[in-house]
Order: structure tokens, then sequence, then C-alpha cells
């Protein structure tokens, strides 16, 4: 790309506003009653969060990569790319991320109980019951909601605050791609002076703060 | 009496309907006089283009919603009805083409337009390739302009269009800028290469083109096409808050958009500005545009001062 400088964010803004809304508002009706299933993997995920049930990291993350295997296929490549030829680049990244929950998941070492847990906890809450007001809120309508496990946003958010409150090391590995679809996602709401862009940036940076402050512990804590 | 009343009637009948016959037979003509847009000649054919177009960047991307495919099909009906011609896409536009191609084959006129698309791959060799796939996209014959976007691969790719074009398979080739960008090269392939088209953006607040592409392009006989005239609305929203000025109704604009796309349209070096729009009477707005009174030298200066205060 030559005189890259020269680029604003909106340049590379492929649609409308109008018809990202629209976009969703059909994917939504055509997926129904998809989003209760989705609205129930997710409270799953937090019960499995609360419990101290075997296998629980391994669960949780099965059911997060079904999600984003789910949004990979069913939205990104069959509906969004046809206004956006970069999303079936994000879909095959989607199914890397699915496959990697998959394989890595179970050994994520989620603490039972404490600050890291009730914190993934509550920003999972967020996602799965809070994050579809947006749309309405919003002035959007109901039909434009953003749900947890059929759309990228708030299932990124959701995964991110899964893994943060994991301690092994290779969460981080689990945590690249949720985070950079965090980021493709704030700027493509941004581009479209969408207030919901900060939301999505926010919440993504709030969701890793467990995991930052295990990197730099106050002075004198233990490890 | 009876007998002779019949004649009379019969002729008057007659007269009338001759009469009305005749004006019944000339009226289309001249509406179609009145409200045919104004056209400009491409410099190396002569074929006359009307000087206001459709452009699809964005506002044709609307995948397979049937509603706003509807209303793109509704628009590009009003644009022909208008009179208007050049209807331009690229690959780059993710669902345009199949949106274009779709609702000119509703509308059925698919052999009415002028098709201008671009070929937009890094790829020298898949060039020829990408241009098929974008045909059967449009469901046209054959393109009349295919344009290298963004100068993408211009060394590969014109020698494609130039073999395209000696083969009767497209009737135009050109090159694309947008925004300000590369105009150096834009100059350089204008003085060295056999183009029919360029295009570029322009609009009084956009005007870097003016000082050396325009007179070049009308130098080397190159038409113009003008993209981006509104900056994607972002011109129109500045203007909104500022009244019309009493000057618009000497060129006989009711609109800013008429203001600016008159400001464009009134350039000599320009053939066709391409607005793009998802509405029926935004499209009949711009193509009332294309008409006389054009403005003046003074008056397009006046235009300038009116949106660097904006």
């Amino acid at each position: 790309m030559s005189e890259w400088w020269t680029y604003t964010l909106s340049d590379f803004l492929l649609f409308s506003p109008k018809t990202y809304d629209r976009l969703i508002q059909l994917y939504n009706l055509a997926i129904w009653p998809a989003q209760a299933v989705a609205a129930a993997a997710g409270v799953a995920i937090i019960a499995l969060l609360a419990s101290a049930i075997p296998y629980r990291e391994r669960i949780a993350c099965t059911l997060l990569a079904l999600a984003w295997l789910w949004i990979a296929w069913a939205f990104l490549w069959q509906r969004y790319a046809e206004i956006n030829w970069a999303a079936p680049w994000l879909a095959a990244a989607f199914a890397v991320q699915a496959l990697l929950l998959v394989v890595l998941g179970g050994g994520l070492a989620l603490p039972r109980g404490g600050r890291e847990v009730a914190f993934a906890i509550a920003v999972i809450a967020f996602c799965v019951g809070a994050y579809p007001l947006l749309a309405p809120l919003s002035q959007r309508g109901w039909p434009t909601a953003e749900m947890f496990g059929v759309l990228p946003d708030p299932t990124a958010i959701a995964t991110i605050a899964l893994l943060a409150a994991g301690r092994a090391r290779l969460r981080w590995v689990l945590l690249l791609i949720p985070l950079l679809v965090c980021a493709v996602g704030a700027l493509t709401l941004w581009a479209m002076d969408d207030w919901r862009a900060l939301v999505v940036a926010l919440g993504a940076a709030f969701a890793l703060v467990p995991s930052w402050r295990r990197l730099n512990p106050p002075a004198g804590s233990s490890p | 009496m009876h007998d002779r009343s019949l004649p009379a009637p019969g002729r008057r009948a007659f007269l009338q309907r001759t009469v009305a016959g005749a004006s019944a037979a000339l009226v289309p003509v001249f509406a179609r006089a009145q409200s045919a847009p104004l056209t400009r000649n491409v410099p190396k054919t002569g074929e006359a283009m009307p000087a206001v177009g459709l452009g699809s960047w964005i506002t044709f991307n609307v995948g397979s919603d049937p509603v706003a495919r509807s209303a793109c099909a509704d628009v590009m009906r009003a644009f022909v009805d208008a009179g208007g011609r050049m209807i331009d896409s690229s690959p780059m536009y993710g669902s345009s083409q199949d949106v274009i191609g779709d609702g000119l084959r509703r509308a059925g006129l698919t052999q009415r337009v002028f098709a201008a698309d671009k070929v937009w791959t890094s790829s020298g060799a898949q060039g020829r390739a990408q241009i098929e796939q974008s045909r059967r996209k449009w469901q046209v014959a054959r393109f009349d302009l295919v344009q290298v976007h963004n100068l993408l691969a211009w060394r590969e790719h014109l020698p494609t269009l130039y073999a395209m074009k000696a083969a009767g398979e497209i009737r135009y080739v050109g090159i694309t800028t947008s925004e300000g960008r590369r105009h150096r090269d834009v100059e350089d392939l204008l003085r060295r290469e056999p183009l029919d088209f360029v295009q570029v953006s322009y609009n009084p607040a956009d005007r870097e083109v003016e000082e050396r592409i325009l007179p070049l392009a009308r130098d080397r006989g190159v038409a113009v096409i003008v993209n981006r005239p509104f900056r994607e609305r972002a011109l129109l929203q500045s203007l909104a808050g500022q009244a019309l000025p009493g000057w618009s109704a000497d060129i006989a604009c009711t609109t800013w958009a008429q203001v600016v796309l008159k400001f464009i349209v009134a350039h000599p070096a320009v053939t066709c500005v391409i607005p793009a729009t998802t509405r029926v009477d935004h499209v009949r707005e711009n193509l009332a545009a294309a008409r006389e009174p054009l403005p003046d030298a003074a008056l397009r200066q006046r235009i300038v001062a009116a949106v660097e205060r904006a």
C-alpha cells in the first residue's frame, strides 16, 4: 500500500452502518433460537467457573470453542463475507482459535474461587446478559442485538475474561486472537462513529486485568 | 342539417385528433430534450456521456439483503430514467458488483448503461480472470471501461487491458486514484500511456488536480471521471449549517449537492462525476445538476469560498 500515511480508518470501511445493522438483524432472525442456546452455554460457563468439578477448564473451553466455530461459519463465512472481503480471513482466525481452545484449554489452570474467578464471572455475565442491551440503548432496536456465542465482540470479550483468569502461561497464546478480534471489532465500530467501539475496547482491556495484575504483582506479594 | 352538420364535427375531430396526435408524438421529444442531462464527449471517440454518473462505493455493498437490493435497483432505474448512463464499481467494493448486476437485470437496464469497472489485484496473472469474474457479476456482455484500481500493479494490468481493448473485449482503458494519492504517477502515466480515461477525486475542497492533472488530461485527450464529489458526505455535512446562497438560484441549484456537482461538471476537462447514493430522490437531484446553466469562473470561485468558510 503506497502512501499509507494518507489512509484513515474510514478508508477501510466497505459498508454503511445501516448495512451492518441489517446484516446482524437478518442473521439474528435466521439463526433463532441459536441465541438462546448460546446464552445457556454462557450460563453454563459461569457455573463451571464457580464450581470445583474436574475438567471444568476443558469443558468451558470446549463450549467456547463451539461458539467460535459457529461464528466462523454461520456469521463470518456465510454472511459477513458478503460485504467484507476480509471476513474469510477473520473466519479462519476464529477456526484456529476454536482449535486452540480445544487443544490447549484443558491446561489453563483456573483457580478455584478467588478474585480472578469472580472477576471473570462478572465479565462473562456482562457479555451474556448486558451486552445485547447495547443495541436498544443505541437506538438500534432488539433485532440488531449482539449476543454472546453468536457474534464476535461479546464472545471475544467473554473468552478473554475466562482465559485471563487462568494461571498457566499458555493463556497468552490463547489470548492473542481474542484480543486481535476485539481490536478489529472496536476499530470497525469506531469507523462507523459507533460509541460501542469504546465498550469493546474497554471491555477487552478490563477483562484482561487479572492476567495483567499477575504479570506485575504488587511489591511484597507472593507469586 | 344532419348531413351538413356531420362534416364539421368530423373535420374538427379529425383536426383535434391530428393535433393531439402530433402533440403526443412531439411532447415526449421535447420532454426528453428538456430533461436529458448535459453530456460531455469522450475525447478519444466523441461518444456522448451524460455528465453525472453513479458510483457504488459503500452504497451498493448491501450483501444479499433483499430489501436493500430492491432499493439499489430502484436507484439504478431512476438513474437511467433520468438520462444517466455511467455506473462505476470495483471488485474491491464487496457485493456491489453482484448488486448492480442483479438490479440491472431485474430492471431490464443491462444494455442501457455504460459499465465501468476496475481490476484490483496485485497479481498481473490474475487480472484477466478477475475481470471475467466481475463481468459475470455485472451480467453484461462486456465492460465499456476497465480501469486499474488505485494504480495497483498497473505495469502488469495495462498491457492486459490494451490487449482486451484490441480484441474488442472492452471498449476503453483507464486508471484510477482517489483522495489525492499518487498524483505524480498519474501524471506520468497520462504522459506515457495511451489511456482513454483517468479517474480522480475532485470537488470544491479538493482541487489539487486542477493544477496539473486536469489540464494534462485535456491536452492528452483523456476523459476524466470524478470520484468522491462529496468526500463521502463529509463535505455536505460541513455545508449543512450554511443557508444556500442567493447566487445558487442563478445556476438553478436547490441544494448544496447540486452546487458541488455543478462546480465539478463546469470544469472543461471533466467528463463525468460519479456520486454514490442509496436514495431515489438523491439520484434525481444529482442528475438534475447536469443541466445548464453552469457556474462561470467567477461563480466557481464563490463556491470555493463558500466551501472554505464551512
